[in-house]
């Protein structure tokens, strides 16, 4: 069953260098007990806001438990060293993202305001073949195709065939490439 | 001078949110509605956020800084699911089958 | 700034309406859904506004990231719920068109 379900078995590994055995996504290790409960006490000290003594230790007790049942489901990953740089590079990916999307939220707010709108806006669905390789990058491929206004991702094949809504024709024709280059860039890829 | 810019960001984002309302009623068909719906209310929520954030840390005690990074937390919330929950709608529309509004189809209705 | 704040809650809750149109007259259920999530979107935004009116933006940001939460769930499970076609256009037209039994 297992064995079936698995497509391409390349493309099942969050990370190049992860073991690509058929147990590799069950494999637990520590740093990701680690980074797990560091997120979530982070959250935690976050969203209650008060340091006193019962406060610490409830969240401490709830952390802890919540990452002994999931700590696989937040990094499912075993191979943590590349994480930092992982991380690094997306964060710098962000801005350029954010710039992007506000010029393209510029463009539509001009559409939609535009009083012969019908005539300027020319909806078709456009589809091509993303080269991404494992499923975190294409995840980040179609949310941030979806973020931009003008594009918004239909469908994701498992295969990385993308088909994608425009609303006119000059949102779709470049910028979907080149983020499919930068997201590439990112995840080393 | 902050309270300044506050204000500025919070009708840049007002702006934003006004072509999505204004985008939502104008458009054609399901699937350029929800271009402005998804997108523009997005950003106008990023600006608001930004402004208010500006706005309410200022003295930098503890509770304004939790405030300011608890607005945060909400704007990064939104910029993870807003895509997926657009995904989900369009999903909806494809499965059911509702067919794109084009040129094309517009010049065959009138 | 406190009118400020008060004059840009009256003109969010009046876009609210505005998107309410799209709920109310939309013409398959999908847009009275993309009408529904853009109330939710301008509702947390509203929230904060009235924080910073009642000079409790403490309290009530954890109401709005609470209510963005619930905006997301409830559009995710109401699209898995209506991806059928049976029942989108009932309001519209009586009869399907031919072909259209997928």
């Amino acid at each position: 069953m297992v064995e079936q379900a698995k497509v391409s078995p390349q493309n099942r590994s969050f990370h190049q260098g992860a073991p690509t055995g058929p147990d590799a996504r069950l494999q637990k290790s520590p740093a990701s007990y680690i980074l797990t409960f560091v997120i979530l006490f982070g959250i935690w000290l976050l969203l209650s806001g008060r340091f006193d003594l019962l406060h610490l230790g409830l969240g401490l007790a709830s952390c802890l438990l919540v990452t002994i049942f999931s700590a696989d489901l937040l990094l499912p990953a075993p191979n943590t060293p590349r994480l930092p740089g992982l991380w690094f590079r997306f964060i710098k990916y962000i801005p350029w993202l954010l710039y992007q999307v506000l010029v393209a939220n510029i463009h539509v707010m001009y559409l939609v305001f535009h009083p012969r709108m019908m005539d300027l806006i020319d909806p078709s669905i456009m589809e091509f073949d993303s080269r991404l390789k494992s499923d975190m990058s294409r995840v980040t491929l179609a949310n941030s195709i979806t973020l931009t206004p003008g594009t918004i991702t239909v469908h994701i094949s498992i295969y990385g065939h993308i088909t994608f809504h425009v609303i006119d024709i000059e949102s779709g024709k470049t910028l979907p490439w080149i983020m499919e280059a930068r997201i590439a860039d990112v995840f080393e890829e | 001078m902050i309270n300044l810019i506050a204000a500025m960001f919070i009708l840049l984002g007002l702006v934003f949110f006004t072509g999505g309302a204004v985008g939502i009623i104008r458009m054609p068909d399901f699937y350029s509605r929800l271009h402005p719906a998804g997108k523009l209310d997005t950003m106008g929520l990023l600006m608001s956020m930004i402004g208010i954030a500006l706005y309410s840390v200022q003295g930098f005690s503890l509770g304004e800084v939790l405030t300011g990074l608890k607005i945060i937390l909400i704007v990064v919330f939104v910029f993870i699911t807003s895509p997926t929950a657009t995904h989900a709608i369009v999903d909806a529309g494809v499965r059911a089958g509702l067919e794109p509004w084009t040129q094309q189809r517009r010049g065959e209705e009138s | 700034m406190h009118l400020f704040f008060l004059f840009a809650a009256v003109f969010l809750a009046l876009l609210i309406i505005l998107s309410l149109y799209r709920a109310v007259i939309g013409p398959t259920v999908l847009d009275r859904m993309i009408g529904v999530n853009a109330v939710g979107s301008k509702t947390t935004a509203l929230l904060i506004l009235i924080g910073l009116l009642y000079h409790r933006v403490d309290m009530f940001v954890d109401i709005a990231l609470a209510y963005a939460m619930l905006n997301f769930i409830a559009v995710l499970a109401a699209s898995r719920y209506f991806q059928k076609r049976k029942g989108l256009f009932d309001e519209i037209e009586r009869t399907p068109k031919e072909g259209d039994a997928s």
